[in-house]
């Protein structure tokens, strides 16, 4: 599997009180642990089971994924911003690993 | 979207499955949705109104359906919505995603894409600040399902 590619879209500006939609999505399987292979054995379950949204530290939004989330998890959710910062977005694999991506927003 | 033969064959797998084990199944899964509902409301049945799901009526693609999520609420520090759950009541597990909020959402929204392995009801459950739970259900047809494939 190719490293899983997070893809994620933020206004670069917005004035202060806005509240801005934020688009992310991230390359990965998915997979739900009910599929099998040729053999009729069961391919383990492999997902991103935890997404997390922070700016300046402090989360806005995180979501708790299940199997039933379709591959290449997208979700579109919106935030209100009243000052200039970072965006850190963060998914986390069943597998422990954490990948990892941050926005900048101008705020004025 | 063209099927390729590994897909095709996930496919056909999973409608077997459905055919043996479907009305079984289904009886266990809305049990299973009820329990669910009652551990995320903290044992209380919802009440209706405020949230609103928008699911497409026909689904061609069990594998990838939109659904999106929004609650009337002012989203302030004394009144906001603290999390919403998503299930799909027909599904081996009836578990989809559960979004949490905070007062710095700006508005209760959110949207992803899920799987759904058949024709089936699919419901979201509010949790608001003050601890009143409200939901919403909506079917959706599926043509080709999600569960296998």
């Amino acid at each position: 599997m190719a490293a899983p590619k997070p893809r994620v879209k933020v206004p670069k500006k917005a004035s202060k009180g806005e509240v801005i939609t934020i688009k992310t999505l991230i390359s990965h399987p998915m997979e739900s642990g009910q599929r099998k292979d040729k053999e009729g054995n069961l391919i383990p379950r492999q997902i991103i089971n935890k997404f997390t949204c922070e700016f300046n530290g402090q989360t806005v939004f995180s979501c708790d994924m299940d199997p039933a989330v379709s591959a290449n998890p997208y979700m579109e959710f919106s935030a209100k911003v009243e000052e200039s910062g970072t965006f850190k977005f963060t998914w986390v694999d069943d597998d422990g690993s954490v990948y990892e991506t941050e926005n900048e927003i101008a705020v004025s | 979207m063209t099927l390729t033969r590994r897909q095709a064959l996930g496919l056909s797998a999973g409608a077997a499955a459905f055919l043996a084990f479907g009305t079984k199944a289904g009886l266990a899964a809305s049990d299973a949705t009820e329990a669910a509902i009652k551990a995320f409301t903290g044992g209380a049945m919802p009440g209706s109104g405020k949230v609103s799901l928008d699911t497409p009526e026909i689904a061609e693609n069990g594998n990838t359906v939109p659904v999106g999520v929004s609650v009337d609420s002012p989203m302030t520090a004394d009144n906001y919505v603290v999390a919403v759950m998503i299930l799909a009541d027909g599904n081996p597990n009836p578990a989809v995603a559960t979004f949490n909020f905070s007062t710095m959402s700006g508005s209760a929204e959110a949207k992803t894409r899920i799987r759904l392995a058949k024709t089936q009801n699919v419901i979201a459950v509010a949790k608001m600040s003050d601890g009143s739970t409200y939901m919403d259900t909506k079917e959706v047809k599926v043509t080709i399902g999600g569960c296998g494939g």
